[in-house]
């Protein structure tokens, strides 16, 4: 437990109470009239209600499209399921900065509506909401309806034998069993279109801004740190409102429900009503996450002289003026910065899932609880602390290369422990007590009792990690170092220059940096059918 | 079944020879001394003061309803649970500090704990592997046990496909693979049916004489520890009630808890004087030799012969069972509990009637 916890220490809340330290206190004393003068202000009050209204907004909107999905990936048997269910899960490890760059080819200037019928969305609220469905599609679908699909289906049968209509049936009887599942889906989206950055950055245009933007904004551009922490300080506060109200739902969630093997309630698609569902199911998929990706890939080969590798070729020559080196040079920093980060993530977190299964009590739910917050606390915090708290011994990392991958670990690691915490839980202690009574010595029985049976979550953590961090932008984008730029980073810089070029480019390496990210999750996908719970599911549970 | 604690095949007369050696060198397998464990919020102990040897080749069964502290005993002797005070001896050497792994007993979980991610093979394989056997002697070793417990060529099957009696030959076999000086068995045939478990009760006696095997088994079930056990010792919140072969405590229950948890329910109060018990149901004759005074008496259900409605306690007849053997009767007299008989079939009264009921002073026992 102990290098979880100096790792959450020295990385995270170092960093961030520095910058709320270095914001908030002058001349050696606190100074919170800061507090006051900030909220108070117009502006301010703009942002913090645009970036509520947007995530309930988006939540609700969520919900409405996913919750049918939920319903036909839990219940209906179709040929092609599970490839749809593998591309209904890419957007949610594709980085924001791409879900961004495909939605502006969609929807933005020079996009395809706007070649169609000129239409633009981008700079309108709407192209967030799409965004945010897009990105949090698979975050219900899987939560709701990993539930729904053990959801013994004889329960409603008995309300049915009662005299209860089929809608009555499941309003009365599964709605209710779904509930905390729903809720416990709805708050993760809550958090994640909350705090959300990169999507907002690229498609919200100056007249959308969400508190994270505008933290980014108020540090980076107006170098105006006291409003910046203030700000940190309200987002620090919603997102732990929010994941106490989470750790609430999942703790009702723990009512006995009677649950069944997946595969039992499964049913050929038969009568109109369950063909609609899948209809519309299908045409969502379609239109909303085949689409944007599709029109991502037209434009990167859609070169000046016809389609090709034109800007692809681009990406390998420094030329463009917006780097130091070839901009392709992203892609092999992004990946060891990624392979690095994922090391640290499996260290840290495994380590904490250990000692959260060894031990139980007040103190282990609060440490739990701790783990999460870097899902929520805003990444440009993080990251801006890094520079300004690791700055000087003991610790001067500012010129080291270690300073992204501990960033990215950092997002990654509540990945980690999500996914291993349930594996590692089910683990019979008396299997490790049966090696032991064979002759195996503790840390023998470890590597043939524990391992064998958690390398599966061990992989599937490791994948979801390195696509969290491969990414990560938030934080990245402040601790980058200009020669050494990641691909998230790369893109955004290509997408703030003007020029067709830079726009083509930026395509170029978005399509690149969501191959990276399709191809580690279908490696996590072959692995994964076997290891029930884990994934995207378990990381949210 | 219950009462012949006796080994028929002739390996185990080596064995019997084996034991009396070490008996006789004063050396048993295993001594505990004065163990107890205490839990938490437990409102007594798991283990009060137990003190138990086992000997070399011998069997002994520790008998007791859930909680008794039985399964603690097993962890205890183990090294899976650290003891708060007390010791435990094998072969003559204290245990305190040494790890599970290096104390060279086997143990058979209650369930088994096959590991799932490994075939048979792998699982029996395991404590030879632990133990640097090479390729070639787990080889040899795995066909050896499968052979004996009656499984040969399953090596390679999957532990999920196995069915509830072939996992638990397949437990015994994993724990017998690195040849344990004391082979411990928590409940070994605790969740197999019931025609089940008494094939196997003989099997694993058998089993045992022919090896020679030290064994130290835990269970609730009497009839079980009746048919495997050379010693039965039952045990009561945490602490030993009664030690003994399986006819001893059959015969003499030492209290009325281990009585009733041997199935007697025919307990009642008296006062025990010259050779005449006097209870609510009357005066029973007791034993030559019965101990007097303010006593429990037992009489067992074999003892209770009916007889002419007009003589002796007129009793009604409530229900009956049968029981294969013979029809179990649960009267109510005129006076005192309920009283439960053993009779034939023939002569079996249909529920209502009225009966009266003499006592057999062989079957009536003053306990203490």
């Amino acid at each position: 437990m102990t290098v979880p916890v100096v790792f959450f220490g020295i990385f995270f809340a170092y960093p961030v109470a520095a910058i709320v330290g270095r914001g908030l206190r002058q001349d050696g004393a606190w100074q919170f009239g800061a507090l006051g003068e900030v909220l108070g202000d117009p502006d301010i009050g703009q942002v913090l209600w645009f970036t509520l209204w947007q995530a309930l907004a988006s939540t609700g909107l969520i919900l409405v499209v996913a919750m049918p999905a939920a319903y036909v990936f839990a219940r209906l048997e179709f040929p092609g399921k599970s490839l749809l269910r593998a591309v209904v899960t890419v957007p949610f490890v594709l980085p924001t900065v791409v879900v961004g760059t495909a939605f502006l080819a969609l929807l933005g200037r020079g996009g395809l509506l706007d070649d169609l019928w000129g239409l633009r969305l981008d700079t309108t609220v709407w192209a967030i909401l799409l965004a945010h469905v897009f990105f949090n599609y698979a975050v219900v679908v899987r939560t709701v309806g990993g539930l729904w699909a053990q959801l013994d289906p004889r329960q409603e049968e008995a309300a049915r034998m009662l005299g209860a209509s089929r809608f009555r049936a499941w309003r009365t009887v599964t709605l209710p069993a779904l509930g905390p599942a729903v809720a416990a889906a709805a708050l993760m989206v809550f958090l994640f279109t909350f705090t959300s950055f990169g999507v907002v950055q690229i498609l919200g245009g100056p007249g959308f801004a969400t508190l994270e933007v505008e933290i980014y904004r108020q540090t980076a551009q107006l170098l105006d740190l006291p409003t910046a922490a203030v700000l940190t300080l309200v987002q620090f506060a919603a997102v732990g409102a929010i994941l106490a109200v989470h750790a609430w739902t999942v703790r009702r969630r723990e009512s006995a429900l009677s649950l069944v093997d997946a595969a039992y309630a499964v049913r050929r698609v038969r009568g109109t009503g369950q063909r609609i569902l899948l209809g519309f199911v299908l045409a969502t998929v379609a239109v909303l996450i085949l689409l944007p990706l599709g029109v991502l890939v037209e434009r990167a080969l859609d070169a000046p002289g016809g389609y090709g590798l034109g800007y692809f070729r681009a990406l390998m020559s420094a030329d463009g003026g917006a780097f130091l080196v070839p901009p392709i040079d992203a892609v092999a920093n992004s990946l060891q910065y990624a392979a690095v980060a994922t090391l640290i993530a499996l260290l840290v977190g495994g380590l904490a899932a250990a000692a959260l299964t060894r031990r139980a009590g007040p103190f282990t739910r609060g440490f739990d609880a701790l783990l999460m917050l870097p899902l929520g606390v805003s990444a440009v915090t993080v990251g801006f602390g890094f520079l300004i708290a690791l700055d000087r011994p003991p610790l001067d990392l500012r010129a080291s290369w270690i300073l992204v991958p501990l960033a990215q670990a950092l997002v990654g690691v509540p990945f980690v422990v999500r996914t291993m915490l349930p594996v590692l839980r089910a683990v019979d202690s008396r299997l490790r007590e049966a090696a032991a009574v064979l002759g195996a010595s503790p840390w023998r029985a470890w590597r043939e009792v524990d391992l064998p049976l958690v390398r599966r979550a061990l992989l599937v953590a490791a994948g979801f990690a390195f696509a969290v961090s491969l990414g990560e932008f938030g934080a990245t984008v402040f601790i980058a170092r200009p020669d050494n730029p990641t691909l998230p980073v790369a893109v955004a810089r290509l997408l703030g220059r003007a020029g067709d070029l830079n726009y083509g480019q930026a395509m170029a390496l978005s399509t690149i940096l969501m191959i990276v990210c399709v191809v580690s999750l279908l490696l996590l996908e072959r692995v994964r059918p076997l290891s029930r719970g884990a994934g995207t599911a378990g990381a949210l549970d | 079944m219950a009462g012949t604690p006796r080994r028929s095949d002739a390996p185990r007369a080596d064995a019997q020879a084996e034991r009396d050696a070490a008996t006789s060198l004063g050396a048993p397998l295993l001594e505990i001394e004065a163990a107890s464990v205490r839990f938490a919020d437990a409102a007594y102990p798991a283990l009060g003061a137990v003190d138990l040897r086992v000997a070399v080749g011998e069997i002994v069964c520790v008998l007791g309803p859930s909680g008794s502290g039985k399964s603690t005993l097993l962890r205890a002797v183990a090294g899976l649970q650290a003891l708060d005070s007390g010791r435990v001896r094998l072969e003559g050497r204290d245990q305190a500090g040494v790890p599970a792994h290096r104390r060279g007993v086997g143990l058979m979980f209650q369930d088994h704990q096959l590991f799932p991610q490994r075939d048979v093979g792998g699982n029996i394989a395991f404590g030879p592997r632990m133990h640097g056997a090479t390729r070639e002697e787990q080889h040899t070793r795995v066909a050896e046990l499968l052979r004996l417990v009656g499984l040969p060529g399953a090596a390679g099957r999957v532990v999920s496909t196995l069915s509830g009696g072939e996992q638990q030959r397949v437990a015994l076999a994993r724990a017998l693979a690195p040849s344990p000086r004391l082979l411990m068995l928590d409940e070994p045939l605790g969740q197999l049916d019931r025609s089940l478990r008494e094939r196997l009760v003989i099997e694993l006696r058998e089993l045992f004489g022919t090896l020679g095997t030290t064994v130290l088994a835990v269970t609730h079930d009497q009839g079980e520890a009746f048919a495997l056990a050379d010693r039965v010792v039952v045990m009561r919140e945490g602490r030993i009630a009664q030690s003994g072969t399986p006819l001893e405590v059959w015969q003499r229950p030492a209290d009325a808890f281990v009585a009733r948890f041997i199935g007697f329910d025919n307990l009642v109060a008296a006062k025990v004087a010259d050779g005449v018990a006097d209870t609510p149901w009357g005066k029973l004759p007791v034993p030559p030799g019965s101990p007097h005074g303010e006593r429990e008496v037992l009489v067992r259900p074999t003892g209770v012969r009916l007889v002419e409605p007009d003589r002796g306690l007129a009793c009604t007849v409530a229900a009956r069972t049968f029981r294969g053997t013979h029809v179990s009767l649960a009267l109510d007299p005129a006076t005192g509990p309920r009283l439960e008989a053993a009779c034939t079939l023939r002569e079996a009264p249909a529920p209502g009637a009225e009966v009266g009921v003499a006592f057999d002073p062989d079957d009536v026992v003053v306990l203490g």
